[in-house]
Order: C-alpha cells, then sequence, then structure tokens
C-alpha cells in the first residue's frame, strides 16, 4: 500500500478526513433573494438579510434544498425528511450575523459513500453527512496598511459542507475523492466545482499512526483551494506529525492553515479561544421538513452518473476501464466522447479524444471549452479517415492545423491538398521514380536484404509527401520488387 | 448548573459584551437566578417527547430561487462606522 511512511522508528499510516465546502449552484441565496453570481461590484448583491440587520427574518430557497437532497441522492446516502438549522456562534468581521445558519445535529444529509480509484485500485470513501449552511462575506487585507476591507457579497450563499470519514491513507486518494465528487457535482448540476473562485474548498484532517494502533491526535488545515495544495498540505502535515512524535514529542489537535508559498502548514494561534461555537436551533427557522414522495420525484430525474458512464462505455462500447475513466470525470469530456463517438468507430473516436485532443488541450494548457475543435468537427476529420480519403498520419497533421485555426478537417484538406493518393498508375509513378534513383539498393534487396523494403516505403512516402495510401504503395512495391 | 465570575467573564467575551470587573459578581447572581428559574423545568418527565419547534403547526415557509433583493449598496453600508470606498472598513485582521 502506498503513503507509508518510514521512519526511524517503524513504518507511519497517515489518516486523512476531508470536510469540503461545496458552493450550491443556484441564482439566490440560501435565506435571501441576493444575487449569488460571481465578481460582482462589493455589497452590490446584499440584502438587508445578509447584512443581519436586526428584525430580518431568513426564508429558505427550496431549490438550495433540492440540490443537497439531489447531491445526497448521488453518493448514495441517507436523505433526512427532517433536519434542523441551528446558530454556530463566533465573531468575525466578515460574518454580521455574530453566527453563522448552519445544521448541527440533524443535517439533510446522513451517510453515503463514494468509489475512487488510487494506487490501489478501487476503493470505498465513506461519507459521514452533509449539511447545508451559509457561506460569510469576504475579507481582503491587503488594500489597507491598518485597515481590512470586508465585502459582503458571498454572505449567505448556501453551502453544502460534505464531510467524510477519516477512510483515506495518502495524499493521492484525497485528490482522487476530491475530484471523484466534484466530478458527481458536476454531472448533477449542484456545485460547478471551480476551486478558483472558491465554489470548493477543503479543509483537511490529518493524523498519523503506526498500523494496527488507535486513530493519533489530528490537525485541521483550513480553507485549501486547489487540490494540488491540499496534497502538499498532507505530505507536509504529515511528516511534520512524524517527526514531532519520533523524537517524543505529542501533537496539540490545533487548526493550521497552508502556505501556498512554501508548501508548509503553520498553527493558527488565535482561532482556538473562539472555538466554542455555543450551537442552538435557529428561533427564527423551523424545522426543514419534506415527503418521501419529493426525494423520490429527485430521484427519478437524476442523469447518469459517471460510474454507470463508465461502466456502459466499457461494456457497451468495449472501451477499457481505463480509457473510460478517463472521459467520464469531466462531464463536459464525456458529453463530448458521446456526441463524437455516434454513429462512428467508438475505439477510435476514444483514441483521437485521449491521445490528440487532450494532447493538444495539455501542451497548450487550455481546457475543452476553450478548444476551437469541437466534437461535429473533430468527427468529420475520423470521416475522412474512416472512408480512406486521408491517411491516419496526415489526420494528425490536419488535426494540428485545426487545432490551431479551428478551421474545417474538410476545408484543410482540400486547400492544403492533402487528400490520400490511391491511385494506382500515380502510386506506380511514385514507385518507379524511386526505384530507378535506387539501382543498387534494388540489387541487395533482390540478392536477399528484406529488410530494405522499409527503405523503400519510407522514400515513397516522402515523395508523396506522405500523401500515399500506405497499404497500396506496400502492394505496389512489392510486387514491382518481387516482379 | 451554577455559573462563577469566570464563566461569565468567558460568556461576555464570547458575547463581545463588556462587563466591568465590579460588576462580575453582581451578573452572575443575575444569571444563576435565571438559570434556577428556567432549570424548574427538568422536574418535568420529557423522556420519549420530541422537541416542539412551534406551536403553530406550520412548516417551513420556503421561497423559489429567483433574485428578488440587492443591489442597494449604500444601504447596506449606511450605519457602516467606517467605509472605504464600497468596502466596509474594520481594523485589520490578519492570521
Amino acid at each position: 500500500m502506498k503513503g507509508l511512511i518510514e521512519g526511524q522508528t517503524g513504518t507511519w499510516e497517515v489518516v486523512i478526513g476531508l470536510e469540503v465546502h461545496a458552493q450550491v449552484s443556484s441564482e439566490s441565496k440560501l435565506f435571501s433573494g441576493a444575487s449569488t453570481a460571481f465578481g460582482a461590484k462589493p455589497n452590490t448583491q446584499v440584502s438587508l438579510i445578509d447584512a443581519a440587520m436586526p428584525g430580518m427574518l431568513p426564508v429558505i430557497n427550496q431549490h438550495c434544498v433540492r440540490q443537497a437532497i439531489k447531491t445526497g441522492l448521488g453518493i448514495n446516502a441517507t436523505v433526512n425528511l427532517k433536519s434542523v438549522f441551528d446558530r454556530k456562534n463566533y465573531f468575525y468581521p466578515d460574518l454580521p450575523q455574530g453566527y453563522q445558519i448552519s445544521q448541527y445535529k440533524q443535517p439533510i444529509i446522513g451517510e453515503g459513500t463514494l468509489t475512487i480509484v488510487s494506487e490501489d485500485g478501487e476503493k470505498e470513501i465513506g461519507i459521514e453527512r452533509i449539511h447545508l449552511e451559509q457561506d460569510a462575506g469576504k475579507s481582503m487585507h491587503d488594500q489597507h496598511p491598518s485597515k481590512s476591507f470586508i465585502d459582503l457579497n458571498r454572505s449567505g450563499v448556501a453551502l453544502m459542507e460534505i464531510v467524510s470519514k477519516p477512510d483515506m491513507r495518502s495524499a493521492v486518494e484525497a485528490a482522487a475523492y476530491i475530484r471523484k465528487l466534484r466530478s458527481i457535482m458536476r454531472y448533477l448540476g449542484t456545485c460547478d466545482g471551480n476551486m478558483q473562485e472558491g465554489s470548493l474548498r477543503c479543509d483537511v484532517n490529518v493524523s498519523v499512526r503506526k498500523i494496527g494502533e488507535e486513530l493519533g491526535t489530528r490537525c485541521e488545515i483550513k480553507n485549501v483551494n486547489s487540490i494540488r495544495f491540499v496534497q502538499q498540505a498532507i505530505d507536509y502535515e504529515a511528516r511534520r506529525q512524524v517527526e514531532l512524535l519520533e523524537t517524543g514529542a505529542s501533537i496539540d489537535q490545533e487548526t493550521r492553515l497552508f502556505d501556498a508559498s512554501t508548501g508548509q502548514t503553520r498553527s493558527m494561534r488565535s482561532k482556538e479561544e473562539a472555538h466554542d461555537y455555543r450551537y442552538f436551533p435557529d428561533p427564527d427557522l423551523l424545522p426543514l421538513e419534506f415527503s418521501q414522495n419529493y426525494v423520490d420525484e429527485i430521484k427519478a430525474e437524476l442523469p447518469e452518473l459517471p460510474d454507470n458512464k463508465r461502466d456502459r462505455f466499457v461494456s457497451e462500447f468495449g472501451l477499457s476501464a481505463e480509457d473510460a475513466d478517463t472521459l467520464v470525470e469531466e462531464k463536459a469530456t464525456a458529453e463530448f466522447y458521446e456526441e463524437l463517438s455516434n454513429g462512428r468507430d467508438k475505439k477510435l473516436a476514444a483514441n483521437w479524444v485521449i491521445t490528440e485532443l487532450f494532447g493538444a488541450l495539455n501542451k497548450s494548457g487550455i481546457g475543452l471549452r476553450e478548444s476551437k475543435v469541437d466534437a461535429h468537427n473533430l468527427g468529420s476529420l475520423i470521416d475522412l479517415i474512416s472512408d480512406g480519403t486521408i491517411s491516419g498520419r496526415i489526420a494528425k497533421d490536419v488535426f494540428g492545423e485545426m487545432f490551431e485555426s479551428g478551421g474545417s478537417a474538410g476545408s484543410i484538406v482540400a486547400s492544403k491538398g492533402l487528400r490520400q493518393i490511391s491511385d494506382s498508375r500515380q502510386l506506380t509513378g511514385l514507385i518507379d521514380a524511386v526505384l530507378s534513383e535506387n539501382h543498387d539498393k534494388v540489387t541487395e534487396f533482390r540478392e536477399g536484404k528484406d529488410k530494405l523494403f522499409g527503405f523503400f516505403v519510407g522514400q515513397v512516402m516522402k515523395r508523396s509527401q506522405g500523401q500515399a495510401n500506405p497499404k497500396l504503395v506496400n502492394e505496389l512495391l512489392k510486387e514491382k520488387l518481387h516482379g | 448548573m451554577s455559573l462563577d465570575k469566570t464563566m461569565v467573564q468567558r460568556v461576555s467575551q464570547l458575547a463581545r459584551i463588556e462587563i466591568e470587573e465590579t460588576q462580575l459578581e453582581t451578573t452572575a447572581r443575575e444569571l444563576n437566578n435565571i438559570l434556577e428559574w428556567i432549570e424548574q423545568l427538568n422536574e418535568v418527565d420529557t423522556e420519549g417527547v420530541e422537541p416542539m419547534a412551534s406551536v403553530t403547526g406550520h412548516e417551513l415557509p420556503k421561497r423559489d430561487d429567483d433574485v428578488t433583493d440587492g443591489g442597494y449598496p449604500e444601504k447596506v453600508l449606511k450605519n457602516a462606522p467606517d467605509r472605504e470606498s464600497d468596502f466596509f472598513a474594520v481594523p485589520k485582521v490578519v492570521e
């Protein structure tokens, strides 16, 4: 098993649990009618409820409730027909209410599971719960020498806090878990998963222990906002804890911060004293209740999720499990592939997406959405290969051109004269020219140097600028040389 | 349950309500009186009784996901003790 740490005193196991804060995809906030759109001018998307003016009452957004139920169903979790909103009390400038409306003892979603693929193959990760809560405002500390600036646009936006069990054993597993969770939520349309915009943030709980021993004391690393940072933070934190324990010291249960510039975690001194949230049921909100029928209706509308799609790609399309995994991780990729492969060779289509398209996207550092090649256009290119108009090799050049310019396959082939030469008279002409230029080699070949056959093929291809139909060249060459 | 001075101090700090040192004793006594009064409720046997959230029998009202509010930063910032352009400005809090 990977993810173990060899210390001075033996082998240590890393134990990881994650709390993911996923912003619910919705137009308006959890308890107010203000907009959730990203990037608006400061304090323009704030209602008097979000600003916590006295006497304002929260009214729940039923779409957000629906989104939480959907997400719960997507991880095969128990949906609680009755849940309760509590006040989590703490004092911070970006929290005007002085409390966050959250769920404590009775969350909307109970236990579920999610399957990841990591170093050791497939593994189930338990999910403890999902609860609905409000986001806080945003503080900016670098705008003024002595003041912090507060923008309440984010205040009151609906979040799902998704709490895993401490089931992960390496940074790689933690990354796989986040990616899978994000993938499921994107398929469901319940969270856009955009970590740059803060739609998905993560608190990471890390502890270490000798194999078979009780769980160690954990540290919580707050608000890590990229998958790569989650991995770095875990690796650093696990090593720090092992080093401490091996020198005979103990771990303080504490909240830590990850510093992306150094790759290290450090103690958040000040927050400790305030960690007394004095939860109590919010007297402004009745318990949240809905019927099993309501849940069943939502269940009936769920789209095909990545695991099912993967299984279908393997069983119906004959793709390898690995290729299928790659294609289904992102909803947008899966949709692209399904459109492309419709009515075409499934494996050929998969190869073109995974090898050529992904290769080009990675190289130029852009995503599928920015790609100039759409499924329709790439499909026409594949059709040109299938009907013999161009060779697979030429197709790669055409693709490069399409990727750069966004031109259509057909027009690039026509304008550059890249059609495959399949006319045997034309090919014979090329072959004759090559053979007459290489008299000596022809003689050597006929004396038994079979290997030279490849040389002749190469020369003919070169002379045709790659456009000769390789299959025909082979056949015609054989006739000529042996004839 | 009984509150001592230290607890009163802690609660007042958590609530950001300042209580003078000289007032701690009195406040503790007053709070304890209230607690004692409420603790009478413990005499009732509530074993197996679900907590009651409301006497009205109403359900939690719900709204549709429409943008119906916001767009008035001036109103939001009107009572701010300090502001910088359209931000609230507070003493620097850095972690």
